[in-house]
């Protein structure tokens, strides 16, 4: 690329192609997502056992509870955000030809969008009222 | 060189190559079970949705996922999650800069595995008793 009789100095050549400050952005929203999700995923499953062969009636008057609700909206929350950047990355890894990654990285963006707006529109309704 | 015609050698080791090993195998079902757990979120709207719809969509939700298929996938997505937590678990614990050595990462492997089983099966026995 440049020879070394470049006037450039070494600092003004890589100026611009790193991730400076940014680079560790994703990582930590994956970690942090993932902390959330432990206490959060154990409390949905607790959430679906109570659930398991309920009528509407109790599954209405479960998740309609202020605790359960705000505890099932956190777990969609930090797991929408988690699968995201998860699945961008596994995208990223197996997809090479540059415009399927781009319509797969896009993909995965809507996808996440519906099931999360699907989700937490479900969960207002029934939390709000029937 | 002697020899212009250039012979192929193996670039780098791969898949094929490699005898599989439990670190290796455990590595490759975090992210089958991420992807998984990634696709079972539609069931969960479905099933949030069919909720929100009223007594007669909820009711044809709750027939499909207490089907003995229903169950089964049920079964296997609860297995998925703890799996995938128990290895984010370990994930967790390289992040501090431990437990790489050959044997506590051979262990932290074993422990994730059963622990993913074990608590699977736990948890579906209590919620049948609880019935």
């Amino acid at each position: 690329m440049h020879s070394k009789s470049s006037l450039r100095t070494p600092l003004a050549r890589v100026r611009g192609l790193g991730s400076a400050k940014s680079g560790t952005g994703h990582f930590w929203k994956q970690r942090l997502s993932a902390l959330a999700l432990v206490p959060l995923s154990i409390a949905f499953i607790w959430l679906v056992a109570q659930l398991a062969g309920a009528d509407h009636g109790q599954a209405v008057a479960i998740i309609s509870s202020p605790l359960t609700g705000i505890l099932l909206l956190l777990f969609l929350l930090s797991g929408l955000v988690h699968m995201r950047i998860g699945m961008q990355v596994v995208i990223e890894d197996y997809v090479h030809q540059e415009g399927a990654k781009v319509l797969c990285l896009m993909a995965n963006t809507f996808f996440t969008i519906a099931v999360g707006f699907a989700c937490v529109y479900a969960v207002l309704k029934i939390s709000f009222g029937m | 060189m002697a020899n212009p015609k250039l012979v192929e050698r193996p670039l780098s080791p791969h898949l094929q190559i490699y005898r599989p090993m439990l670190t290796m195998m455990m590595s490759i079902v975090h992210r089958i079970t991420g992807m998984a757990l990634y696709g079972g979120t539609l069931l969960l709207a479905w099933w949030l949705v069919a909720a929100a719809s009223g007594p007669k969509a909820f009711d044809t939700a709750q027939w499909v996922f207490g089907s003995w298929i229903g169950k089964l996938v049920l079964f296997g997505y609860t297995w998925a999650l703890l799996h995938h937590m128990f290895g984010g678990i370990r994930h967790f614990v390289w992040d501090m800069g431990r437990g790489f050595e050959h044997p506590a990462r051979e262990y932290s492997a074993r422990a994730a595995l059963a622990g993913s089983i074990v608590v699977t099966i736990l948890i579906w026995l209590v919620a049948m008793l609880a019935r």
